[in-house]
């Protein structure tokens, strides 16, 4: 909306929109300060007293690691099929027009509007009854399922600005397909895929809800803190990890909006 | 210069790629067909052929003796959808989604329309990465931050008894519903902590519908009479609406079928998601977790429809 | 030499036909232009030249090569196109080198021809910057070079100088004409600026619905438009209705008259006709008059230094026979 008068805004638009905003930050600030807790037994506000202690816990945590190292491999290979799968379905549907369009973008975004349980339960029965044994590959196969919407939403804002006569130009002049995808479409796309890429890590490295159906007996990390939510152990470490994960999870959200700040910012918001 | 030449058509490259470039220029459908057999295999295959496979068990029954699947075509699963404990679940969980989807644009509808009209600059970036930033980080560690928040000894318990409103939590924990032994445990926290978790993706597709309304319709309707409240009712609200609804897909979607917020800051009694979960899990009653399914599939198809219908997946 | 035949070449998209039936034979070295309103096929014809459209029927050929069924990489055409399609994540020198690197040119090579080519269309020193940084004006000019360095045996210009400001655009069109000269290469370009296409063409295809209503020199299509439609469309001149031409003494068929042509009063040798002053507006060098007579209404060009006849005053006006000219039956 754009007013091109320089009005400033109600006040008590000022205060709703203001406490809104720290409504969604205070928590995640809290994270930051339990984690420097003396306390051990219980949730208690204020702290009694300030520690480093915890950090060096954590760090000797093997159990901590193995979630971690196996988080960071899901992630790492759902997002290079997401890559694959989200960008050859935004050219075709970019670049030409066919009957089915609408459908496929249903299809793509179906794994995201559908509760997330229901996907975990789908593919849960389909590897039982496929008789397929829980392992790596079946945590995978469900996240990259829903992490191609991401890269897909993210490929398809930016081919929408690459103009039509840019690849005409490149055939004009004398490339063929292969040349023309190589120096200019890449190019041109690429930064838009590597924040789709970047925000397909963030959601898989977070996952839960799928994850437990497709699991079997491994942890990646959510799932490794979901049992600590359920069942407590070692309170001050699942502190530490909760802070380090927020700080992680920052760090690809940044960097995807560093990517696509002029112009496509809207594409990380169907998450 | 090597490149020039003299015929008006030039000789097809050499090798492959020459030959398939000028195959794939004549035949672009091949090409387009090419492209989306991975995805459509993914997803049409795989995906759908998995939510199938799950629907057409709903179809199914299970063997209240032997516990064992029976694979003949009944309705009796969904019968017992209907069965009061059942029907009481599925009524608490729309419930839920529908207070939580309500309550979620309320609290961002402000946010966004300050972001999509005063917001400038500096502050645009500030509130854009303001709600990224939230919406994106981890579920779990949010679920966790509410879990310190709302437990006996923490903050606001803690900030309550320094004003000293105690009474005023005693009194609304003491309410039928709504209250229980502590917030931790309680349908309110269980609210808060969904709409905390849920509401950021409100605020964008609000955010996308307003940014498309020019400022100047706002001070027409103000030039023409119009108070702020009626200008909100007849001119801001209805072009927010499709914005408003594409942000409550999202919500309502994903209260709907969350298992893991109510089992662990909430009372005992069950949503869809955690009767899924359990059908599935220590029940093994594959078909009846099926058919629970079928409730949100069936919600959210409508939802879209009627979406659809409103406009709102252009404010996606 | 022929550089562009087409031989009954149709263009449909569905039940639209674009190009439908065009027959056609532009002469190397020349600098022609293809006329017409928007949606008139001119632009889909340049597309198939190009490479970009494939024919629904009939033949093209290139410099006697057949066209049809070639990818636009495989022809040695180049085109500038209207919104010039720079490629914004290349400098100025990478953008006009392209063309000669995907053909494996060396580096040394392509650059210094690159190098050349914008000092052709006087931008020397410019390959550093990216087109975000250059005017609309320059842009061209990089998009001219682009295309010229590969040497192509046909220049297509599609709406080349529609972007550029009124001042610029004169410049550009002395410019295009004296390089194309210098050059020999064949020109063609699209506009549905008759100004420009006046100027600039040594002929014209003037393109309504899919067909060429006319084809000529610009001095033909101006003053002798064939059908109603060019006398429209080129220029603004006076369409008379067929009973208005015969009570003249003509033959019973439309004709045009330039209002030029028409001078107040009469004269040795001129035809006259009297008509009532319905409307005057002042144009600078010349008054515009527009009168009513037997039912058409007709304009006519009075030199400033004469007065203006009042509104509602008849008023006697003469041309020579020569001027009018009478066209075909179709609309």
């Amino acid at each position: 909306m754009r007013s091109d008068k320089n009005t400033s805004a109600p006040l008590g638009l000022k205060i709703a929109a203001g406490a809104g905003l720290a409504f969604l930050h205070l928590p995640i600030l809290l994270i930051f300060l339990y984690a420097f807790t003396t306390e051990e037994k219980s949730y208690q506000f204020p702290p009694p007293g300030y520690t480093l202690q915890w950090f060096a816990v954590t760090w000797n945590r093997p159990d901590v690691w193995a979630a971690m190292g196996l988080s960071v491999r899901v992630a790492a290979i759902s997002t290079a099929i997401a890559l694959v799968l989200g960008t050859l379905c935004a050219a075709a549907v970019s670049r030409t027009k066919f009957f089915g369009r609408e459908t496929i973008s249903l299809l793509v975004i179906l794994p995201i509007a559908l509760p997330g349980i229901i996907t975990g339960i789908a593919l849960r029965s389909a590897f039982s009854f496929a008789e397929i044994p829980f392992s790596f590959w079946t945590i995978v196969l469900g996240h990259a399922t829903f992490c191609v919407v991401v890269v897909y939403n993210n490929a398809v804002a930016r081919f929408r600005r690459v103009s039509g006569s840019l690849i005409e130009a490149s055939m004009d002049l004398g490339a063929d397909s292969f040349q023309t995808f190589r120096y200019i479409i890449l190019p041109n796309i690429g930064t838009a895929l590597l924040a789709g890429g970047m925000l397909a890590f963030a959601l898989s490295f977070d996952e839960v809800i799928v994850t437990t159906f497709t699991a079997g007996q491994q942890s990646t990390l959510p799932i490794w803190m979901l049992e600590e939510l359920v069942r407590p152990r070692q309170r001050p470490v699942t502190n530490v990890v909760a802070m380090v994960v927020v700080l992680l999870t920052f760090l690809p959200i940044l960097g995807a909006y560093y990517l696509t700040r002029d112009g496509d910012q809207v594409a990380g918001a169907g998450k | 210069m090597s490149a020039v030449v003299d015929t008006s058509i030039l000789a097809r490259r050499e090798g492959a790629s020459g030959r398939l470039s000028d195959f794939f220029w004549r035949n672009p459908k091949i090409l387009l067909l090419l492209m989306l057999t991975p995805p459509l295999l993914w997803l049409g295959v795989i995906y759908l052929g998995s939510l199938f496979a799950l629907l057409l068990q709903s179809f199914f029954s299970i063997d209240d003796f032997s516990g064992l699947i029976n694979y003949e075509f009944t309705l009796a699963t969904y019968r017992q959808l209907l069965i009061p404990s059942n029907f009481d679940i599925i009524l608490r969980t729309v419930v839920m989604a529908a207070l939580v989807t309500l309550a979620s644009a309320i609290i961002a509808f402000p946010i966004a329309y300050y972001a999509a009209r005063y917001a400038k600059g500096k502050w645009k970036v500030i509130f854009y990465l303001g709600v990224m930033l939230p919406l994106w980080s981890s579920y779990l560690v949010k679920v966790y931050a509410w879990k310190l928040i709302l437990a006996k000894e923490g903050i606001i318990t803690w900030a309550l008894a320094k004003l000293n409103l105690l009474w005023l939590l005693e009194a609304w924990l003491s309410l039928p519903v709504v209250g229980g032994s502590s917030l931790s445990i309680s349908y309110t926290g269980t609210f808060i902590v969904f709409i905390y978790v849920w509401m950021p993706f409100m605020i964008l597709p609000i955010q996308a519908a307003l940014e498309r309304v020019q400022g100047n319709l706002i001070e027409a309707s103000a030039d023409l009479g119009g108070n702020p409240a009626q200008t909100f009712r007849y001119v801001l609200f209805p072009l927010a609406l499709p914005g408003i609804i594409a942000g409550s897909i999202f919500t309502f979607s994903l209260t709907l079928g969350d298992y893991i917020i109510p089992q662990i800051i909430g009372s005992s009694r069950l949503f869809i998601g955690q009767a899924v979960y359990a059908q599935q899990g220590t029940a093994g009653n594959i078909p009846l977790a099926a058919a629970f399914t079928v409730v949100p599939i069936v919600i959210m198809g409508l939802y879209l429809w009627m979406a659809k219908r409103q406009g709102a997946f252009d404010a996606l | 030499m022929t550089a562009v035949l087409f031989q009954q070449v149709s263009r449909h998209f569905g039940a639209v036909r674009a190009v439908d039936s065009v027959d056609l034979a532009i002469a190397e070295g020349e600098f022609f232009a293809m006329l017409g309103p928007s949606g008139s096929g001119k632009t889909t014809c340049l597309r198939l030249m190009a490479g970009f459209e494939q024919p629904t029927s009939g033949h093209i050929e290139i410099f006697g090569e057949t066209a049809e069924g070639v990818p636009p990489y495989r022809r040695n055409v180049n085109t500038v196109f209207q919104d010039y399609a720079l490629f914004p994540h290349l400098s100025i020198l990478e953008n006009v080198a392209y063309g000669l690197m995907v053909k494996g040119v060396g580096k040394a090579e392509r650059l210094k021809a690159a190098e050349e080519a914008l000092a052709m269309v006087k931008l020397p020193g410019y390959g550093t910057r990216r087109p975000g940084q250059l005017s609309g004006g320059q842009r061209q000019r990089v998009a001219l070079a682009r295309a010229l360095v590969n040497r192509p045996r046909v220049l297509l210009l599609d709406e080349p100088l529609g972007a550029l400001d009124l001042k610029l655009r004169e410049q550009m069109q002395e410019e295009l004409k004296s390089l194309q000269k210098s050059l020999g290469i064949t020109f063609i370009f699209v506009t549905h600026d008759q100004g420009e296409a006046l100027s600039m063409a040594d002929r014209i295809a003037v393109f309504n619905d899919g067909k060429i209503q006319q084809l000529g020199t610009p001095e033909e299509v101006y003053k002798r438009p064939k059908t109603r439609f060019v006398a429209d469309f080129v220029g603004s001149s006076n369409v008379l209705p067929p009973d208005f031409v015969a009570s003249l003494g003509f033959g019973n068929s439309h004709a045009s008259l330039r209002p030029e042509d028409i001078t107040l009063g009469e004269g040795p040798g001129r035809k006259p006709f009297s008509g009532r002053v319905v409307a005057t507006s002042f144009l600078g060098a010349a008054n515009r008059v527009t009168v009513e007579a037997a039912g058409a209404r007709v304009a006519a060009m009075v030199p400033a230094s004469l007065a203006v006849p009042a509104q509602g005053e008849t008023v006697t006006l003469s041309f020579l026979a020569e001027d009018l000219h009478q066209m075909d039956a179709t609309p």
